[in-house]
């Protein structure tokens, strides 16, 4: 059946989405909300996915090391955070420096760049064991962290503390003018915002039962396509919109790779599109996303001149 | 209340621009003073409140607010004790941010902030009111963006936010020059309306001589870094825009008798 076959391509390439969509909320409160461009989320996504790995691979509870993994998240936040506010480093080479950082940290934690959980007992493994199709499970845990999780920075954002932190985003004069110190609401974002990055990164190494030393990369570009999307398709009346498309951007982004892929396999093209491939497109949907704006406002303006 | 003593503040100390803006100021202010500041462009007004308020460290001198030193105090610390409203209308407000939400930062002002979840229904009843008592029609637009909003309900919000939680000192920095004249008019009654119900310690720099004259108690000329003229109480009330042109050619050779923007109404 071709019909039943591509859908479950879909469904896998939805699940992937909704899995990195937890990154995706990571670096929405990063770059949108804090209006900083922050590299250390290649490194984090790695770390989060060593983490969880080693941990799952020395028995510890699959979800257990998943908490584990976001905390080592959001300590290499704090480092990025700390080399901007405190040493006045530039915000995107601090960012760069973690992540550089985080290569030696991410190879000494896994003992190898490649680091497998044949037959382990994972988070999806277990509900496999209760029972839930194991088709299934990789979506089920996935929407139930995202649903948690935009509830939780939804609920964040609305705090004394949120409100400050959002602020500062958007005008950190205004920001000191009401006593709040910027530096603590950068860094509190770095934190958090890497904290979810590493959360995906350690559902992913269980869910696709690895973890590499380069499952990160890129992590930054698959994020900013996530979010524009999911901008592009969504409105942005209010923060559970924003939230719910970042993760909705993300799903399209996963569904449209399969679906070039599958579409690639049985074709006849002289070139073979392969998932290496994707970095290169995903980079040209992110450009296309970046200058769109700025094109339809020239176009307009162009065209209201001309109609005078 | 503030004491500024023996200030000095230079830029691109030790290059070929070094600029030496504020040069020994000192200026001491009683509790509910209205002071007008005046001064060519470049006089060091900004900078001296920028000073006040915290923006940089001096390099020398001291400066007190209510008894405290707060010299060394960054600024989001002094901001316990400070209102201020900027010259750019985008400066003192998150555009993004609903007009609630603004207010309930500045509602804020100087305290720590918590996990607390919300604005309360008692706070947004504050809000509703005073708002009103704007007379801009935006009482009823608590939800919406500032970003919307023109320059001068933007100032006015500002204003607001800048006393909503009574500051010990108001630093107003030319903050109706980017409005239109009608516009300036009507938010520099509304500052006089708030600094004297609240009878604020304020310090509003402006480029306008009729409204230096007009407004406040006290009034100060800057030159080249310093303060070369303070007047006060009947003296300062009988002041005529010729006096204070006077005083500028005095100080500076004439070459102030043409600044259109020292004569602009
Ligand atoms: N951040 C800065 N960097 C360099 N020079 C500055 C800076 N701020 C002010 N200045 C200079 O200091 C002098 C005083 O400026 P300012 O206080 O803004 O004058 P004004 O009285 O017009 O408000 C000017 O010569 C100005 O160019
Ligand atoms: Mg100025």
């Amino acid at each position: 059946m071709e019909i039943v076959s591509w859908l479950w391509n879909i469904q896998s390439g939805a699940t992937l989405g909704v899995i990195w969509g937890i990154m995706g909320l990571g670096l929405y409160l990063t770059y949108r909300v804090l209006n900083y461009a922050d590299l250390t989320v290649d490194g984090s996504l790695t770390l989060g996915g060593a983490i969880s790995a080693v941990y799952v691979a020395a028995g510890v509870q699959p979800i257990v090391a998943i908490l584990l993994a976001t905390f080592g998240g959001m300590m290499a936040g704090l480092v990025t955070g700390l080399l901007h506010t405190k040493l006045r480093i530039p915000d995107l080479l601090a960012g760069i420096l973690t992540q550089f950082a985080l290569y030696t940290v991410n190879l000494r934690i896994m003992g190898k760049a490649n680091f497998g959980l044949l037959n382990q007992t994972t988070i999806f493994s277990q509900l496999k064991d209760l029972g839930i199709p194991s088709k299934w499970v990789g979506l089920i845990v996935g929407l139930v962290f995202v649903v948690i999780l935009i509830i939780l920075v939804y609920c964040f954002f609305g705090t004394e503390i949120g409100c400050a932190l959002r602020a500062t985003g958007n005008n950190p004069d205004m920001v000191k003018a009401m006593g709040g110190n910027t530096k603590v609401y950068i860094m509190l974002g770095l934190i958090v915002g890497n904290g979810l990055v590493a959360m995906s990164g350690g559902m992913l190494a269980q869910y696709q039962g690895y973890a590499d030393i380069n499952m990160g990369v890129g992590t930054i570009v698959i994020g900013l396509a996530s979010i524009m999307i999911g901008e592009v398709l969504f409105s942005k009346r209010t923060y559970f919109h924003r939230l719910a498309g970042v993760i909705i951007g993300s799903v399209v982004y996963r569904i449209i790779i399969a679906i070039v892929l599958r579409i690639s396999m049985n074709s006849n093209f002289i070139v073979k599109i392969t998932a290496d491939d994707m970095k290169l497109i995903t980079a040209i949907i992110v450009i296309i996303a970046l200058v769109a704006p700025d094109m339809k406002d020239r176009f307009l303006s162009k065209f209201a001149k001309e109609g005078k | 209340m503030l004491e500024i003593s023996h200030v000095y503040k230079s830029f691109n100390i030790g290059t070929p621009v070094q600029k030496d803006a504020l040069m020994d100021v000192n200026l001491k202010l009683n509790e509910g003073d209205f002071v007008t500041i005046i001064g060519g462009n470049g006089a060091g007004k900004s900078t001296m409140l920028n000073a006040v308020a915290g923006v940089f460290e001096v390099e020398k001198g001291k400066i007190t607010i209510d008894g405290t030193d707060v010299t060394k105090f960054p600024e989001y610390k002094r901001a316990k004790y400070i209102g201020r409203v900027f010259q750019d209308p985008l400066r003192g407000t998150a555009g993004d941010m609903w007009i609630e939400e603004n207010l309930a930062m500045a509602l804020r002002r100087g305290k720590t902030r918590s996990f607390v979840w919300g604005i309360s229904n008692k706070e947004r009843e504050q809000f509703v009111e005073l708002l009103k008592h704007l007379d801009l029609g935006l009482e009823d637009r608590l939800d919406s963006k500032v970003g919307l909003l023109s320059g001068g309900q933007r100032q006015a919000l500002t204003l607001l936010m800048a006393t909503i939680k009574k500051p010990q000192l108001l630093l107003l920095d030319e903050h109706t020059a980017a409005l239109d004249p009608k516009t300036a008019k009507k938010v520099l009654e509304i500052t006089q309306r708030v600094v004297e119900e609240h009878n604020l310690t304020t310090l509003m720099v402006t480029h306008n001589m009729k409204d230096a004259i007009k407004y406040g108690n006290r009034l100060i000329m800057m030159h080249n870094g310093t303060i070369i003229y303070d007047v006060s109480g009947e003296e300062k009330k009988n002041l005529h825009v010729s006096d204070l042109l006077a005083k500028f050619e005095q100080v500076s050779g004439g070459e102030f008798a043409n600044d259109r923007m020292m004569l602009a109404n």
